[in-house]
């Protein structure tokens, strides 16, 4: 009972550490959900491309004597990796856009597999590092103790939350967007050219996993197929706060970390993994709509 | 158009299928693992063949540097190199040295030079290369030129299964250096030994040399310690230390696995009481829950046994959680590139490890003093400074084991070659002095290591 109370706060903070980079991911599953009704499996890879480009970017950098702090490199890594997902919805969700959803989540899955071998071919198989943030790294408060890493991580998760919001609900892009996912056709009516709201939307998915992938990066390092496992944590994480809704994300995120670090740290290391899946099949079994998700109906 | 494009992406996955399908989730080691595509098996080793030993070295320089951001790599010599065949004859015509002729005397490599283990396969096959130069420059083996063929399985169990037959059918080597992770080594075992060609690998755990019944494998040797004997090392600096309850950390591969089993077997001995026996995945983002569940016991040191980034993320951990205990390493993470990954929480941390890594600080009348020195000065010479590892130093003693066993036996017939490697006796190398028999086959004892102590980013030796 002691061991329980005594690790209890630490265990906490592992898990909104962890569950923090879910979310991150999670927000990018939301975003191309929102537009398109397909899950887009290739987010995963697009946070690796960013934490990747900005290591060659620091080595680049690196290369004529300077360091400049690694946040810096935040809005090129975004930038490169937009274009790289928009190339993506170009050449291979636009021509199957007339498909159901469930090729397009192929198609995706092929996108993944494709990214991961373009960067095990550009940047070989090891495992490579930025510098954190910040010079200091750990902080402790009391008897627990986290990286500072992690609290820029929630910083970039709350900003990334409000500045979304914004969008999707003050601005006329974000509300076709979502228009647009809410029935195409009718949005065509409206005016809206939905292709176009899809490219947006990746591109949107694309920076966003940059981001989360930067930042990171100091925190885990990267490697070619760091993406997999953390992208399919962060679609967990989805689908546990609700498809659609990006303070679903964000709560499915941390609600996954905390989750799992109670499970780790209470029950067995071992399946720790595993444990996170067997949540997101529970919550498909008994509340498929997820914590904060609106319970979706078609007319028979 | 749809069509096309269609057309184009199922082109696209295939293409990336082939080139990364079978190395996806390597991690664990000593799983099957998703089968392969037959495809992905060939395209995959067109590609490395060209990992004839007559690679260029400036690949070594992007590929040393784990830590530093990797430039775009050098994309594998392209095939068209892989038709020369090596090189035979010395580069410099040194007059009064033998320049061998005849038959090359065909040896053939497995090393993980690219993926997961590459820290440890990339020195192996750089030595390699160094000593088949400097071994035809001063008359071969038996008169004849030594030609190493090297061929890279990533790390990937599959692969190594597929250059072990390659090598066996085909290239028709006498004997088979390598692998170079304990995982890929057992999944050729039984392969070479149905072969009876002999088998020097440069992996740790002893199950690679010792069957199940104990016995030792009569076709397979190995270079480097074995666990078991850097567990007793690191047992007997515990007892040293006064440190009776400790807590182990092991990674879920075929390394860790074994590292487990006799860190469990051998604690009785000598009165240790393991108090938690956690695992984690060699890819894990953090092991906090691991860490958090030992701060809550009264351990005075936790083991870890890991390679590559893992055990850098524990220590980091660790540092970040507030524990303690004095943080011990295995012999796997001996070399720089560890440190580097370490960051700020190198410094305090202890392991066991071959006297390579600690030369310049060994006493003058250490028997392998004088040897590790050459060692280290050619190599820092020929690839990079600072980039010595215990790693390249059990390729070495492959090779020279290899070497000698031709030499002693006056012949190539594999079965002659194996019966002289099982009577080596006295033969200083990297890893310590070998003493084969028909029993033991590593041919080491737990003097073979020293342990050492991470200081200023440094190893620093621990006197006894």
């Amino acid at each position: 009972m002691d061991f329980l109370l005594e690790s209890l706060p630490q265990c906490l903070i592992n898990g909104l550490t962890r569950g923090s980079i879910y979310a991150l991911i999670a927000i990018g599953f939301t975003i191309v959900y929102n537009s398109t009704d397909a899950i887009n499996f290739a987010q995963g890879e697009f946070s690796m491309l960013g934490g990747m480009i900005a290591v060659s970017l620091a080595g680049a950098v690196a290369g004529l004597g300077l360091v400049l702090p690694t946040w810096v490199y935040v809005p090129f890594a975004a930038l490169a990796v937009m274009a790289v997902a928009s190339a993506f919805e170009l050449g291979a969700i636009n021509p199957a856009r007339k498909a159901a959803p469930v090729n397009l989540v192929i198609i995706t899955i092929g996108g993944s597999i494709l990214l991961k071998g373009i960067a095990m071919l550009i940047w070989g198989k090891d495992d490579l590092m930025l510098a954190p943030f910040s010079a200091a790294r750990t902080i402790r408060l009391g008897p627990v103790g986290f990286e500072l890493q992690s609290v820029w991580v929630w910083a970039a998760t709350l900003i990334a939350v409000v500045l979304l919001h914004l969008f999707f609900r003050r601005t006329i892009a974000g509300k076709a967007l979502r228009a647009c996912a809410q029935d195409r056709t009718a949005g065509a009516l409206m005016g809206i050219d939905a292709g176009r709201m899809t490219l947006i939307a990746f591109a949107l998915a694309g920076a966003i996993g940059a981001l989360a992938g930067v930042i990171v990066t100091p925190l885990i390092y990267v490697n070619y197929f760091s993406g997999t496992l953390i992208g399919l944590k962060g679609f967990c994480a989805s689908v546990l706060g609700g498809m659609g809704s990006i303070p679903g994300a964000v709560v499915g995120g941390l609600a996954i970390g905390v989750l799992e670090q109670l499970f780790g740290t209470y029950l067995s290391t071992g399946y720790m993994d595993a444990f996170a899946f067997v949540v997101m099949l529970a919550v498909l079994l008994v509340r498929p709509s997820g914590l904060l998700g609106e319970p979706e109906g078609d007319r028979a | 158009m749809k069509k096309l494009s269609l057309l184009l992406l199922a082109l696209a996955f295939a293409l990336a299928a082939a080139v990364s399908g079978c190395c996806d989730q390597v991690a664990d080691q000593n799983s099957a693992g998703p089968v392969a595509l037959a495809k992905a098996d060939q395209g995959a080793a067109a590609m490395v063949t060209s990992g004839r030993t007559q690679t260029p070295s400036d690949q070594a320089e992007t590929k040393a540097g784990d830590a530093k951001p990797v430039p775009p790599a050098a994309t594998k010599p392209a095939p068209a190199d892989a038709k020369a065949p090596a090189e035979k004859a010395p580069a410099a015509p040194a007059a009064e040295k033998k320049i061998p002729a005849g038959e090359p005397i065909k040896i053939g490599a497995i090393f993980a030079v690219t993926g997961p283990a590459s820290s440890l396969g990339l020195p192996e096959k750089q030595t390699v290369e160094m000593l088949q130069e400097k071994i035809n420059a001063t008359g071969g083996i038996l008169g004849r030129p030594l030609q190493v063929i090297v061929y890279d399985d990533k790390g990937d169990p599959k692969e190594t299964v597929n250059f072990a037959n390659r090598l066996i059918q085909n290239d028709k080597v006498a004997a088979v250096i390598g692998p170079t992770t304990s995982g890929t080594s057992l999944a050729i075992i039984d392969a070479l030994s149905e072969a009876q060609i002999p088998l020097v690998s440069c992996a740790a755990s002893f199950k690679i040399v010792t069957d199940d019944a104990g016995k030792a494998r009569k076709w397979i040797f190995k270079t480097p310690q074995s666990d078991s004997l850097a567990v007793e090392k690191i047992f007997d600096y515990l007892n040293q230390k006064q440190i009776s309850k400790i807590a182990i950390m092991s990674s879920a591969d075929g390394y860790g696995e074994s590292g487990r089993d006799e860190l469990k077997r051998l604690a009785p001995n000598y009165k240790i009481e393991i108090l938690a026996d956690e695992q984690f995945g060699p890819q894990d983002p953090d092991m906090n829950a691991q860490l958090t569940k030992i701060k809550g016991t009264v351990s005075k040191a936790i083991v870890i046994w890991g390679i590559q980034k893992a055990p850098a993320i524990i220590a980091q951990n660790a540092k970040t959680l507030g524990l303690t205990q004095l943080i011990i390493q295995s012999h796997g993470v001996a070399s720089k590139t560890f440190i580097e990954l370490c960051g700020d929480a190198a410094d305090g941390q202890v392991l066991p490890a071959g006297r390579l890594i600690v030369v310049d600080q060994l006493a003058d009348s250490d028997p392998q003093k004088a040897l590790l020195a050459e060692y280290k000065k050619e190599f820092e010479a020929k690839f990079a400074p600072d980039k010595i590892s215990t790693f390249g130093g059990h390729a070495y003693d492959a090779i020279m084991l290899v070497k000698l066993a031709i030499e002693k036996a006056g012949s190539t017939e594999p079965a002659k070659l194996r019966d002289a490697l099982e009577t080596i006796q006295g033969f200083s190398g990297t890893g310590g002095i070998f003493n084969m028999t028909v029993a033991d086959h590593n041919g080491l004892t737990k003097d073979a290591f020293v342990m050492v102590e991470i200081k200023n980013k440094d190893w620093a030796i621990i006197k006894p």
